[in-house]
Parts: structure tokens; sequence; C-alpha cells
């Protein structure tokens, strides 16, 4: 028997309390270590939560059948894995939830949980329920409610995430025994999960990450540096961009990848942004401000921990970032990545990383302006840079996409006399 | 010695250079799909003939890739190579421009280098001449002598191949002349190269030409080097096919030498290695399935009467399609007296003549011809050249004919070489209907091209597909991304019975996702006739049977059918006796054309006139009724109501000097809210009026994403347009997240490229820097906007806190005339089709999409069909909707708006006009079809871009006003 579905007023089904107990929610794979995180979080609230790894051809297929061929390639993926998931029998229909995240802003991302409810409808199961999972507090569910603990939790999720993947990307490639660095990332994230993502004591335990991490031994080798930034699903799924980052290491590259945190950073920023720069109200300010000092100040204890175990790449924090692109594009350029795509490429040249992959879906709104539309600029200001811009797309063959990112490898290797 | 391989989309070539680097050995080969194979064929013999030993190898090439990996030889990237060949080889070049078999890079050696290749949607350059070629029944020899003796050019869409193809393809029924369309051709791969290339770096000193195409095609040397002004800079070197290969031979000495017999065992088990590509079911799993699948197929049998015996009346059927020629006579049961099927070759009328001619000859004493309709692309050139009765939309026919096979059908599909058309019929009214878009057409021409290209006939190539093991998913965007497919799984070692049945089942898919879009075999109807030439081909329809989990009937003339339907619409309109052409004047058929622009209006359409024995003329290629003689029935059309009100915002002369708006994009509709203000605070304000064509040339090269729309492409050419005028110091742009708030939806965004496009032409166009460049954030929605506006004016100007003030209360006002006028024009224009009895048609998309470059004449072509155009912006704001998507953009606010309006009204319909590339437009078409089909009425949508063809729009549309 399914849970009383319950609707609100605009005629959208409820996550409940009933359906907490019951239900097993679906969530789709981005990022593996956060995700670990954020689902051992929601288990421990009770939920039943279910990570969506598949990466089958069948995906792409139904993603198809769902939404519009022309929707971006991230949504036709997500809800085609979802609906793989549905379909695979491995979850009873009536007893499932699906939750996706949901950006708001001027981008059709903030479409993309519509399009998963239409395809629920079209395939008859509108008594699936979706929970929004959001910042900026849209879309309520009755059932989707945390003590105020979890939030601390979740933002332990982002900084604990973002420092095991930027020290981990810094020692892969240069590991004297093959497989330590990822053995070293399977015992951080157990470890975080078993004692609990205080941040009482996160500085103390960013410490000591960092220093595990330090004392992986590594080779004094000369590898190729490559930036990998762009639309934030194809850039961090591997199922989105064809697994890049394996791709770039059998090449023999070092990859780096920018954060979570300045992303979500962003995310509050921008609303404070369009209060100030068209002196308009904005209901949820002091939410967006409050999202951007509290994950601003954890990213600088991220950053003092990497600086202080010495040896490594330190990320740049929000505001130089910020401060970077402000010579490019203003900060109003806000949907999509907005003005943090050109100064995470920024950020990148000036840390000597000239580099760098510009990922999208194919007929990316905002990067044609902010990914795409700026390389020619950055390339007049930095005659180092050597930036390829790579579309993704269910059509899109592998073979073009390698061959353009050989291409750019050819000319990194030339000028670094590899 | 130091060996070179490039194995390339179409070609391999192996170079051997001696340790002084001079070619000692050197072969070019076309590789048929077999890549590895001739490979390993073309280094033995190398080796052979140059004695092998020790040697030093690398690969090249984009089919290489992967055989790199499997053999363990050095991979030298194919642009990197190039580098390293011209630099050894030409020296002192300043940028390489080199063309293949699928990819185009370009290369700037001085002036800070850079490497380019095309992006993934403007591929197969040289694959698109071979297409081309073949479609023009030329041989590439043929093709480029041909393009030579040009006279003219005409525009050809150059986002890429199947853009350029429906646009040619239309040129070609109308009668245009085989030299100008060679070389209409090419000029389009040029402006392809430099658009989606140089992307603001101009192509300019010595440039040096390389790859096959530019190798063997004079012609299109020639055309690029006329483009580019490049007079002697043009460099050519000798053995410019090779330079790949002879760059991965210099590179790859800086290697470890091998033994040669070592090269060629490791490069021997790269071709025996397996296929990694995704692969699909098999289509048939043993010979009985096939069998049974073929005795269910044969009962759809048409009766046939002897032509040769027959007495009595009869009716003719013609269909000129997209590639083939279709004739079918009937009894007056119905039944086949004669029919003909052959390609086109490009030329409709020669292709008809002949067996016209033949059956008129068969007919002569016994048979009484009683009616003959024409339908197809080339519908109006054969009424016109032939005399026949009728001339009938595609639709049509194909519906009268399937009915004739199964009178419960309510669904039909039929795949041609260009097009697929399906429609759903409810109680013998069509309900619905899809056509495909220019992105998914050209599919059945595709897999005939194809076979022929690998030197199999249609038929030989699809059996080879019926009992493939692995076919290979070729995905389903468009041709030119199957094409790219197809060399990858050609790279992998996919064999080319896999490759046949991946690819119709792509084709079938292309059908069911991007055309149909249904979700169930349930949602498509009961009972499915499928019909058009590429169903004949088993391997299609049994893959469309496996995707759609359904039997459907195939008659046995599938290819026939829109021929047969004419014929069966004719005999139902009895007109007594045919017009037909006679006999004598048959066989002494003249035909003369001539290509001349038409001067009657600014538009300037390139008129293609056809003369019929001398004397009757035809003309094509216009977009009204003004160089036919006719003059056009006056109805309301907001699209050409609002330009002309746009245009009369002139400058007047102020204080301040002048400054330069850029008509486009969110400027079409604001407009006259910053002229109004800025002319008031003392500036003449200049705008750049309306596009064309060479306004999109002119700004073509700074445009950095290829595959954004049309309307942010043109922005580039609109800012050289102000830039041209030497009095102009100052460009104002402004970059607008919000737009106005007319509360139709949950919030009032600009999309993305509106809002920010500004941004990317201060970053891209360097002709901005040298002048005073505005593109401030504003949001006049927000009542901070005077504050904030005067804030402004008076730090950049030094204007009076005040004037501005007073000058926004201007803006405001004459922003709220503006569109007050609009929208009683849309009353006014409601109200004369209720008072005349006119259908109206809300052509609804954007309101950039005034601009005729934009629109291509769309309105016009809905105007001369007798239909009152409005625009959904002529109607007034409505209530917020319940809606199941966000409705956050104000633009798209006002489609689902207009549906809602066009659904509760029982003469108003509603045409979305999309361009391509609109992201948004995934989200709005979607919900706005099922806000219309809610209110039973049909969907059409119209893709626009570059294409400035409007045959397929004319399809569309005239099957909308004849379905109900």
């Amino acid at each position: 028997m399914m849970a009383k579905l319950v609707y609100d007023e605009t005629g959208r089904l409820l996550f409940t309390q009933e359906m907490r107990e019951e239900y097993t929610i679906l969530v789709p794979m981005m990022l593996p270590v956060h995700m670990t995180f954020l689902a051992k979080i929601l288990k421990a609230q009770g939920f039943k939560v279910e990570l969506l790894t598949s990466t089958s051809r069948e995906i792409v297929n139904l993603g198809l059948q769902s939404v519009h061929n022309d929707t971006c390639y991230p949504a036709l993926l997500v809800i085609g894995q979802m609906m793989e998931a549905l379909e695979s029998g491995k979850f009873d229909i009536n007893k499932t939830a699906l939750i996706i995240t949901q950006t708001g802003g001027g981008c059709r991302a903030s479409n993309y949980i519509h399009l998963l409810r239409k395809a629920l409808k079209k395939r008859g199961w509108e008594h699936i329920p979706v929970i929004s999972f959001n910042l900026a507090g849209m879309e309520k569910n009755p059932g989707f409610k945390f003590p105020i603990k979890v939030y601390f939790e979740l933002v332990g999720t982002v900084v604990y995430g973002d420092i095991i993947m930027n020290l981990s990307n810094q020692t892969r490639p240069y590991e004297i025994n093959p497989g330590e660095t990822d053995a070293l990332v399977d015992m951080w994230t157990q470890k975080l999960l078993d004692e609990g993502m205080s941040l009482r004591r996160l500085r103390w335990t960013l410490g000591r990450i960092a220093a595990d991490f330090g004392a992986i031994p590594i080779k004094k080798e000369k590898k190729t540096k490559v930036g990998v930034v762009g639309e934030i699903y194809i850039k961090y799924a591997a199922l989105g961009n064809n697994n890049l980052e394996a791709f770039l290491a059998s090449e023999n590259c070092e990859v780096v990848i920018p954060g979570l945190l300045d992303f979500i950073i962003f995310m509050g920023d921008h609303h404070l942004v369009d209060t100030r720069r068209y002196k308009i109200k904005y209901k949820k300010a002091a939410v967006s401000y409050l999202i951007k000092i509290v994950f601003s100040f954890f990213q600088k204890r991220l950053i003092g921990a990497v600086r202080r175990q010495g040896g490594f790449r330190v990320p740049a924090d929000f505001r130089t970032i910020k401060s970077l692109a402000g010579d490019y594009v203003s900060d109003g350029n806000k949907m999509g990545e907005g003005w943090l795509l050109t100064g995470e490429m920024l950020e990148l040249l000036h840390s000597g990383i000239n580099n760098i992959i510009c990922t999208q879906p194919f007929g990316c709104l905002p990067n044609h302006i902010v990914g795409k539309g700026m390389i020619r600029a950055l390339r007049d200001g930095h005659p180092g840079a050597n930036i390829v811009a790579i579309d993704y797309d269910p059509g899109a063959t592998q073979t073009n996409q390698e061959n353009r990112i050989k291409l750019m490898l050819a000319v990194a290797r030339l000028a670094n006399g590899i | 010695m130091r060996v070179g391989i490039d194995i390339g989309s179409t070609t391999v070539k192996v170079v051997v250079l001696d340790s002084d680097n001079h070619i000692v050995y050197k072969k070019y080969q076309r590789h048929h799909s077999k890549s590895r194979e001739t490979a390993v064929k073309m280094l033995t013999q190398a080796l052979e003939s140059t004695g092998g030993g020790s040697i030093t190898a690398a690969l090249s090439g984009s089919a290489a890739l992967s055989a790199a990996g499997i053999s363990g030889l050095p991979f030298v990237q194919e642009v990197f190579a190039t580098r390293v060949a011209v630099e050894s080889l030409v020296g002192d070049v300043d940028a390489v421009v080199e063309l293949g078999g699928e990819d185009a890079k370009i290369l700037f050696i001085t002036g800070g280098s850079e490497e380019r290749m095309n992006g993934s949607c403007a591929g197969g350059t040289g694959a698109f001449i071979d297409q081309m070629a073949s479609l023009l029944s030329l041989s590439l020899e043929e093709l480029d002598r041909l393009s030579l003796e040009h006279l003219h050019i005409y525009n050809i869409a150059s986002r890429c191949g199947v853009f350029a193809k429906s646009d040619i393809q239309p040129l070609l029924n109308q009668g245009a002349i085989k030299a100008d369309i060679a070389a209409s051709i090419y000029q389009s791969i040029v402006s392809q190269t430099i658009a989606g290339l140089a992307q603001g770096r101009e192509i300019k000193g010595r440039v040096c030409f390389l790859g096959g195409p530019l190798t063997f095609l004079k012609g299109l040397r020639r055309r690029f080097v006329s483009t580019l002004e490049l007079g002697d800079g043009a460099v050519f070197p000798e053995n410019a096919e090779f330079f790949v290969a002879i760059g991965a031979a210099l590179e790859g000495a800086r290697g470890e030498p091998m033994d040669s017999a070592d090269v060629l065992r490791r490069l021997s088990r790269a071709n025996e290695s397996d296929n990694k590509t995704g692969t699909l079911r098999p289509l048939f799993a043993s010979e009985e399935e096939y069998a049974a699948f073929s005795r269910r197929h044969a009962q759809n049998g048409v009766p046939e009467t002897d032509i040769d015996t027959y007495d009595g009346d009869a009716w003719l059927g013609i269909d000129a399609g997209s590639t083939t020629t279709k004739l079918v006579l009937i009894d007056e049961n119905d039944r086949l007296l004669y029919s003909f099927y052959a390609p086109g070759k490009g030329d409709p009328l020669s292709a008809l003549r002949g067996p016209l001619l033949k059956l008129l000859e068969l007919c002569a004493g016994r048979i009484t011809l009683r009616g003959a309709a024409v339908t197809g692309y080339g519908e109006e050139l054969i009424q016109n050249a032939f005399n026949i009765d009728f001339g009938i939309v595609e639709t049509t026919a194909h519906y009268y004919a399937a009915k004739k096979f199964d009178d419960n059908v309510d669904f039909i599909i039929d795949i041609g070489g260009q097009d697929m058309k399906c429609f759903k019929l409810r109680d013998g009214v069509v309900d619905s209907i899809m056509l495909n878009e220019a992105c998914s057409s050209g599919c059945g021409s595709f897999i005939e091209s194809f076979a022929s290209a690998l030197g199999y006939s249609v038929d030989a190539f699809a059996r080879l597909g019926l009992f493939a093991k692995k076919p290979v998913n070729l995905g389903s965007r468009c041709t030119v991304f199957m094409n790219s497919s197809v060399k990858q799984a050609q790279n992998d070692g996919a064999g080319v019975d896999d490759i046949s049945a991946g690819l119709s089942v792509s084709v079938v898919k292309n059908a069911v996702y991007k055309v149909i879009r249904a979700k169930n075999a349930a949602e498509l109807g009961r009972s499915i006739v499928v019909q058009g030439g590429t169903f004949l081909n088993d391997s299609i329809l049994r893959a469309f049977e496996l995707e759609i989990g359904r039997d459907v009937t195939r008659p046995a003339i599938a290819g026939l059918m829109g021929a047969f339907g004419a014929a069966l619409y004719a005999k139902s309109k009895a007109v007594g006796k045919s017009g037909l052409i006679g006999i004598e004047a048959l066989r002494g058929f003249s035909r003369e054309t001539k290509t001349t622009a038409c001067g009657l209006c600014a538009n300037g359409c390139k008129l293609t006139v056809n003369i019929f024995n001398g004397g009757k003329k035809y003309i094509s290629g216009n977009r009204c009724g003004k160089p036919l003689g006719k003059k056009a029935e006056d109805l309301p059309d907001s699209y050409e109501f609002k330009k002309d009100l746009l245009l009369s915002y002139t400058p007047k002369p102020g204080s301040l000097g002048k400054i330069g708006l850029p008509l486009g994009l969110g400027m079409y509709e604001l407009l006259p809210f910053w002229h109004t203000l800025l002319s008031e605070l003392g500036f003449e304000v200049v705008h750049s009026g309306l596009s064309d064509r060479e306004l999109y040339i002119s700004g073509q090269h700074t445009i950095p994403s290829d595959t954004v729309c049309y309307p942010a492409k043109l922005m580039h050419g609109h800012i050289e347009r102000l830039l041209e005028d030497r009095e102009l110091t100052t460009v104002f742009f402004p970059c607008m997240p919000y737009n106005f708030d007319e509360g139709m939806g949950d919030n009032h965004y600009n999309c993305p490229v509106v809002a920010f496009y500004p941004e990317l032409l201060a970053a891209n166009v360097s002709g901005l820097k040298s002048i005073k460049y505005l593109a401030p954030y504003m949001a006049p929605h927000a009542r901070s906007f005077p504050r904030l506006a005067a804030q402004y004016f008076h730090e950049n100007f030094n204007i009076k806190k005040g004037t501005v003030k007073i000058a926004v209360q201007r803006a405001f006002e004459a922003y709220e005339d503006f569109k007050n006028k609009i929208y009683a024009f849309g009353d006014r224009a409601l109200e004369f089709a209720e008072t005349h009895n006119r259908r109206v048609i809300i052509l609804a998309g954007r309101p950039y999409h005034t601009d005729p470059e934009v629109h291509h004449g769309v309105n016009r072509l809905l105007s001369s069909l007798g239909v009152v155009v409005i625009s959904e912006d002529c109607l007034r704001p409505q209530a917020k909707m319940r809606l199941s998507v966000l409705n956050q953009w104000t633009y798209h606010s006002r489609l689902y708006a207009a549906a809602k309006f066009a659904a509760e009204r029982p003469n108003v319909d509603l045409v979305q006009l999309i361009s391509f590339g609109c992201g948004l437009d995934a989200i709005t078409s979607d919900e706005v079809k099922d806000i219309l089909e809610n209110g039973g009425k049909i969907y059409t949508l119209i893709k626009i871009d570059e294409i400035n063809n409007l045959g397929a729009a004319k399809i569309r549309l005239r099957s909308l006003l004849e379905a109900k």
C-alpha cells in the first residue's frame, strides 16, 4: 500500500511524514565523496536512501524518451538515470521518492524538477513524490525537515568533501604506491561518517586530513596539470563527461577541479548582488547572507589547513575569485555558473595552470557567455592560456571529444617541455 | 627511416621519410570504412618498397586514436602534426587552414599561436561534399569543374552539412543551375570555416591550405582565396594531403627506433581487436524470424491492371520528392496501371519528362486521362512545366493513399529522403502533424549516399544489416553526428553489417524521439501505416517495429504512396478531362533557367526564373506575390506592423552627440524605451536597423559559440554596422537579467543570452575597444530604476539627475504607448478576422523574431495562404496560468498565454517559431504543445536559423491549414 497522497495548494504532491518512514529516496550521483556523505546523513535521520550509480546506456535512451531531446544533457541524464532505476524493478514504485537539486534563477536548470515531474506523469507515475533539494527554501515538504544539527552536517559534507577531493587529486597522480590515495579517501570517508561531521572539531579534523594526504609518498615527476571547469553536473559527474577524469589520468595528467564550496557561496552571493544592484527587496536575503557567511568562513578553514600542510596547491577563496572575474564579467552575470565560471578559469590561470577544459552540455545557454564567450578575452589577457571548450551530448562521440582534448594536451606538453 | 601514418575519417595516408626528412614513399587511399585493414595493407606495401629495417613510426588522424592505444605505437594529434609539418616544410606562414573528411582545423602561427578544430555541431566537411556530389549525381571532379563555371552564388546555411543540405534541396527542385549550386556549396563551407573556427581572429597574410578537399578541389580553393581576399598570400604546398602524415613521421622520429616487422605486427594487432562502441540487439535473431516478418509484410500488395490492354479512364499522380521522383497511373477501380520510381538526380523536370512521355505514348488512343495531381518539393515547378491539374500538399496525398490500405488507419509515418512526416488521424480527420525539423532531416538520403560511398546499393547495404550480430549504437541527434559516430565505430573496428543495422536503428530513433516524441506505442495509434521509400528497407522497417513494440502495415508500394495518393486525389476531384501537357509539346519540351535578383522591395529575393517551351514562365525563390505580378491581399500582419513601428523611431539631433543602439535581442522591444530615454537626455539616437545576410557575414568572424541562436549571432553584425558610422563614439547596450513583470508568470527573467550578450560582445568584438561601449546592468522593472538611472547618467555624462528622472518618465510612457499600439493592432486584427471570416494564426516567438532576417518571411508566407497573422505580444497580459513547468521568463509567459488563447478559439491557431539552439524552447515547446492539444488544436513548430528556405515551413503550414 502506498502512502496517502497529499498535495499543496498549487497541486504539488508532497513528501509526507508517512512517506519518510516507508519510502526509499533515490539520489542521482554527481560527486562521489560528497554524495556518499549526504546519503549517510539522510540515513542517520531515518530515511531510506539509494545512491544511483548506474552508467548503463539505457539511461540516455530513457532520458530521450522522457524529456525533450534538446533539453540540457544533465537533465536528460539525471532523469534518465531515475527512470532506469524505477524501471529496473529493484524498487517498489509505490514506495519510492525522488530527490533532485533545484537552483532557481534564470537558467533553464530551474526547470529540471518540473521536467522530472512531467516525465513521471508521461509514464503514469504521478504518485511518485519528488523532493526539491535546495538552499533557498523552495518547495517545502512536511516529511523532509531536519533538526538544526543536520544542517551543520550538510555544511560539513561540503567542506570535508571538498578537501578530500582537492587533496586526493593532488596526490593520486604522483603516489608511489598505487591505490594509496584512494584507500585514504575511503578511510577518511568512513571515519567521518563514523565520527559524525562535527563542525566544532572541523579545524582540527581538516588539519588531520591534510596531514594524512601530505604523508602519502609521492614521486617527483612533472605532469601536465589540467583544470576542469564548466557546468556543474558535466564538470563533476563521470556519467556526464564520459569519464573525463579517468581519461586525463590515463594521459598522464594531474586534474584540477574547483570545489563545490565556491558554487554554494556563489548561490548565496548572487541574490545579494541583485538586492544591492537594483535595490530590490529579496525575501530570503537573510538566508542568502547566512549561506555566504557560513560557507565563506569554512572555506577559509579549508584553505588554512591546506596552506599549513605545505606542498599542496592552495585554492583561492571566493572573494579572490570574484575579484579576478570582475575584470571580465560583472557579478550581475549570475545565471547558471555565471561569472564564477570565468572566475574559476582565471583562478587556474593565475595559479599557473594554463591548460583548461571548459565543459558544458551542448547548447548550454549561460556558457555561451561566461564559458566560450570569455575564452577569447582570457587568451588576450593570458598569452599562455590553452583552453578547449568541449560539448557533451547524447550524440557527441567520445573520439571527437578526446581528439580535441589531445590537441590541447599536445600544445600543453610542447609548452611545458614534457 | 621515419614512417608517418595518418588514418583519417575517409582516407589513409602513409609517408616514409629518410633521415634527411626527404619523402621516399607516399601513398593516399580511401579506406571505405575499413580504416585499419587499409592502414595495415598500406604499411606493408610501404615497408616492402622501402626495404623496412629499423624505423621510427607514429600514427595520427581521427581514426587512429584507438588503434594507437591498442598497438602501443606513438600517437600524434593531427593538428599538432600539421603544425610540425608546416614549420618544417613551408616555414614562413601566418595561418593554416586544413579541411579533412570530417574535421576542419585552423592554426594561427604568427601573432600568438593557436590551434582550433570545429565544434561537434559543425563537422563533416569532406563527407558533406561527397554527399552533395552524390545528391547532384556528379562525381567530385565534375562538381568541381562545374563550380568554376558558376554565375551566381546562393545563400546556403553554413552551420553544418545538414542545414546546408536543407537549403540546397529546394534549390534543386526549383530548377537552379548545378554550377551555381556547386559553387554555393563551396561557399557555405568557406563561411562555416570562417565563422566556426576563426572566432574573432582574422585569417590574413600568408595562409597555407592543406588536406584532401583543398588539394583536389580547385573550386573550393578559389572560394577560400576570394572570400578571404588573400591574393598572392595563399599557399598551396606540394603534398598538401600528406602533411599530417609527414608531421607524424617527423614527430615520431623523436621516439626510439623499432624493427619494422614489429611495427607491422603491432598495427595488425589493432586491426584484429574487437569493437568497443556500444552495441544494440540484432534486428533478427534467426532466418526464421526474418521469413515470418517477410511473409507478414507480403500481404499488402496492390491490384494491378495491364496498361497495354486496358481501355478506359485513368488518373495520374506525381510525387516529386526531395531525392526521388515517383509517378503512378490508376484506373477507375484504383488499380495500378503504371508506376515509375527513380532518383531525381537533382533535376526533377528532366527525371520526369522521359517517363511521362513514355506513359502518354502508352495511353495514346486507348486511355483517357481524367485528371492529374502533383505533390512534393517539386510540386510547383512540375505543375507549371507540365500543366498538371492539381498541386497538393504531401500530407494530403499520403493520407489519401494510406486510407486506401487501411480504412481504420490512425497513424501514418512517412520517411522520405529528406523529410519525415507523421500524422495522427481521428475519425478520418488529421488530428496532429509531426514533421522533422532541419536537424533531423536527410536521414533517408543519408543511408543512400552512405551505402553508395561504400560501394553498395541501398538494397544490398540494407540486407547486410538484417542479420548483423552486434548493431552499433550511433546516436540520434542528426546525420552529421551519426556520421561521426560511424567513424568512431569504424575506428573501433565495427563491420559494415553492424553499421548498416546501427544506421537503421538511428534513423528510426530519430523519427521516434525527435519527430514523433511518443512515449509508447499506444500513443501512436492502433493502425499504423508506414510509407516512403526508406521503409522499403527491411532493416528500417524492422527497427521501427522493434522500437515501438508493435506490428505495422507497409504497403508494397510504400515508395509510391505520395504519387498514389495524388492520383486518388485527382480522381476524387473529377475534372472531366485533364489539362496535362500533350504528347507533342512534351516531345519538344524545352526549358531555360535564369537567376536574377528581385528589385521590387528591400528584401532582394534571389529569383530563379524557368521559361518552358520558350514561353510560359515560372518564378521561384520569391517570398511574396510581387514578382509574379500578383497584388497581395492586404491582410493584417503584426510582423510587418511591428517592424514599421520600430523603424519610426528615428534619430533627432542632440547636443550630446550620437549614441548607437544595436537593434536585436531585447532591443527589439525596448527600442522605444531606450530611444526615448536617451533622446530626452540630449543624444542623437541611431540604431543599426534591420538585419540582413550581409550584416550577419560582417560580424560572423567574432562569434565565439557556434551553437548559440541566430538572433544572438546577428548582434555581432549589428555592432559592426554601428561601428561603420565614424561619428559614433558611444554604443549603448544594457545587460538586463530581468524583463518587465507582466504578472503572468512566477518570475520575469530574460533568458541568459538576452540578458548577458552585451558582455560577450565586449569580450569578443575588438572594434568596441576603440569607442565608448556601455553595457550597464539595468533593471527598469525595479522601483529604484529612476534613481539608479539618474546616478548612472550623471556619473557617465554629467547629466543633471532631475533631467534623467524626467527622461525616464518619458521612456516609460513611450514603452507603454508602443505596447498599447501593438495590443490595439492585435484587437483590430482579430476583429478583421471575425468580420471577414478569416483564420488567425498566432505566429508566436519572441519580439526579436520581428527581424526579417530572423523569420525569413514566414509571416508573408502565411499571409499568402490567406490568414491573418498576429504575434504573441499582440495579446494583452492575462491572469497567471497554472502550468506544469516553471513559468519564469517574461517572453515565454506570453507564449503560454497565447497558446491558451488559441486553444479556446475556433478560428485561431498557433504556430511556434523557434530559433535553433534556443534551450528555453526545449521547455516551452512541449508545454505549448500540451496546452494546444488539450484544446483540440494542432501544434505546429517552425525551427528557424540561418536557413533561408521556407520549403519545409510551407509544407507544415499548408498541412496545418488543410487539416481541418
